[in-house]
């Protein structure tokens, strides 16, 4: 369980997260959403220790400030949007940085093996040797996912993880941690765009607005017209297809 | 050992035996067989091999230490050159010079390794700053704010009629390296050791701040380490030979359009590369105006920019069709 009290973050005179307290449970997919200016990013690197905010964070009941730096990277693994890279390694390359934390530079057989099968499990396994600066938006992003996983933690934050992906890799990506968690024990973390892949993969949900915790509960506690109108200022009109609930607001 | 490291080396043995044997006094692999002229062989072992060795300590740790400030940068046209870091070395000899008139050559390094680290701290302090998003723009950013301190430099000098004394580091040269004035040099060899085994993380660190905190690495340690090691390597030589340009520059570029940029994976590479590149240089100059010489900085800075805009100009039309 990871633990916020009293988050507040200010950047020059602007409070863009005021006392927000949070609890992210254990074993499920948590979806950090809200408008734009919500504060859902800055609440998430703060979780994740890249920013430094006021108030509290704790993973397990241990403080993060309580970790060794390679402690935490054993334990909880952040992705965030990822912007013009330039760096020429390749995919294997990339995804061994992973277990860096674990085993320095020098990987035994088994960190090759967890390497090799986050190549796998990402689909990436045709492009391991090609530079990452090659790849297509998705094929990129996939690979840091891959990265990801290869850091085999318990806790996985991603920042908008389906950016630059297609809807067939989107689902992909989607099922993929919905297998993290449901087959490995992981929790999963996302601050996630598209209302409906939040719908029908999260367990549940924290609603942000204007930096404040509007309300945090199930899928089926947040996913409803009022709530959703309050946090984003717009009409829903929420419809149940194959027992997920589908938000419509395209028209 | 891999295909390419065997191939430098071969290169580097070589071109370096044919430099051996490159100079105004005829020496031949036969002389030093025979030891007959016994002056012949003195100038083998004064002259010629510590100008061999120099040159290659100079190659190989200027091009780890571009290929080390590139990653901390976390921009492929940053170097000891175009980051103002051989400029604020300089501006430590000077000050050395000036203020501690006696000073030795190991305290002339310690002041100007200083400098260069602290300035070069600055500069990236600066670039934070500023927050350019143009990678073209930035070492353009570092070349003028180079310039000023040089100028800064150069205006003291000017003050306290020091001018020939500076301009003696303006211009790298190996004609001073004779035995028992090169041996700084070896300064280079284990931070080349250093550099490898915290490769791995100047590799992530160039990957961003985000990624290293990710990783669990101390991302502002591991720059300044960096910068330690860039700053001595750059003081060193600069104290020693001069300033050579634009090998930490475009040699850590070729490489990695071949081999990537894994540092730990291409480090070998990068240092031998470093080494031949600038052999080649030396024995241009030694050769283009025989008997005399050029400065082995008008060599290497002119097929250096030559080699530099075909880089520039690549990249970009690359970034363009991706």
């Amino acid at each position: 369980m990871i633990q916020g009290e009293h988050i507040t973050k200010s950047y020059q005179d602007v409070k863009v997260l005021k006392d927000v307290n949070v609890i992210i449970p254990e074993g499920k997919i948590t979806s950090l959403i809200g408008s734009n200016g919500a504060g859902k990013s800055t609440l998430l690197s703060i979780i994740s220790r890249l920013i430094k905010g006021e108030g509290k964070v704790s993973i397990d009941g241990i403080s993060t400030a309580a970790y060794q730096p390679e402690e935490l990277a054993r334990k909880l693994a952040t992705l965030r949007q990822i912007i013009n890279i330039q760096v020429r390694l390749t995919v294997k390359e990339l995804v061994s940085f992973g277990r860096y934390p674990y085993s320095k530079s020098k990987l035994n057989n088994q960190d090759k093996e967890i390497v090799g099968s986050a190549i796998r499990y990402m689909e990436l396994e045709h492009q391991s040797g090609h530079f990452i600066d090659q790849l297509s938006g998705g094929e990129r992003q996939r690979a840091f996912i891959a990265m990801i996983i290869a850091q085999d933690t318990d806790y996985i934050l991603l920042d908008e993880p389906l950016n630059n992906l297609d809807m067939k890799h989107s689902v992909q990506i989607m099922k993929l941690l919905r297998s993290l968690v449901d087959n490995h024990g992981k929790t999963v973390v996302l601050v996630i765009h598209d209302i409906n892949f939040a719908s029908c993969y999260s367990d549940y949900m924290i609603v942000l607005k204007n930096g404040e915790l509007l309300k945090a509960g199930g899928t089926e506690d947040i996913i409803i017209p009022e709530l959703l109108h309050e946090a984003y200022d717009m009409e829903f009109d929420i419809r149940e297809i194959a027992g997920n609930k589908i938000c419509l607001y395209y028209k | 050992m891999k295909k390419t490291a065997l191939f430098l080396l071969l290169g580097i043995l070589a071109a370096g035996s044919f430099s051996l044997f490159i100079g105004v006094k005829d020496i031949s692999p036969l002389d030093l067989l025979h030891a007959a002229d016994e002056e012949k062989v003195q100038v083998f072992l004064i002259s010629r091999i510590p100008r061999l060795i120099s040159i290659l300590c100079v190659g190989m740790s200027m091009s780890v230490a571009g290929v080390i400030m590139q990653q901390i940068a976390g921009n492929k046209f940053i170097s000891p050159s175009t980051g103002s870091t051989t400029d604020w070395a300089k501006l430590g000899i000077l000050t050395a010079i000036l203020f501690f008139p006696g000073a030795s050559t190991g305290m002339k390094i310690v002041i100007s390794c200083l400098f260069a680290f602290g300035g070069t701290l600055l500069f990236m302090r600066l670039l934070k700053m500023i927050q350019l998003k143009d990678t073209v723009l930035i070492p353009l950013v570092g070349i003028m704010f180079g310039n000023v301190i040089n100028s800064l430099t150069t205006y003291i000098a000017y003050k306290y009629d020091l001018i020939q004394n500076i301009s003696s580091w303006l211009q790298g040269s190996f004609t001073m390296v004779l035995k028992g004035r090169y041996e700084l040099l070896y300064m280079g060899i284990p931070l080349l050791f250093t550099a490898a085994v915290y490769a791995n993380k100047f590799t992530i660190v160039s990957m961003g701040r985000d990624f290293s905190k990710n990783l669990g690495i101390k991302y502002n340690l591991t720059v300044n380490l960096g910068l330690i090691i860039v700053s001595v390597i750059t003081s060193v030589v600069i104290v020693t030979i001069g300033s050579i340009p634009f090998i930490g520059l475009i040699i850590p570029n070729i490489v990695s359009l071949y081999r990537g940029d894994n540092l730990r994976g291409n480090i070998l590479e990068m240092s031998l590369a470093g080494g031949l590149f600038l052999l080649l240089c030396d024995i241009i100059s030694r050769l283009i105006i025989y008997p005399f010489e050029i400065p082995i900085s008008v060599t290497a800075g002119i097929i250096g920019s030559v080699v530099f805009l075909y880089l520039l100009f690549g990249r970009r039309k690359h970034h363009a069709s991706a």
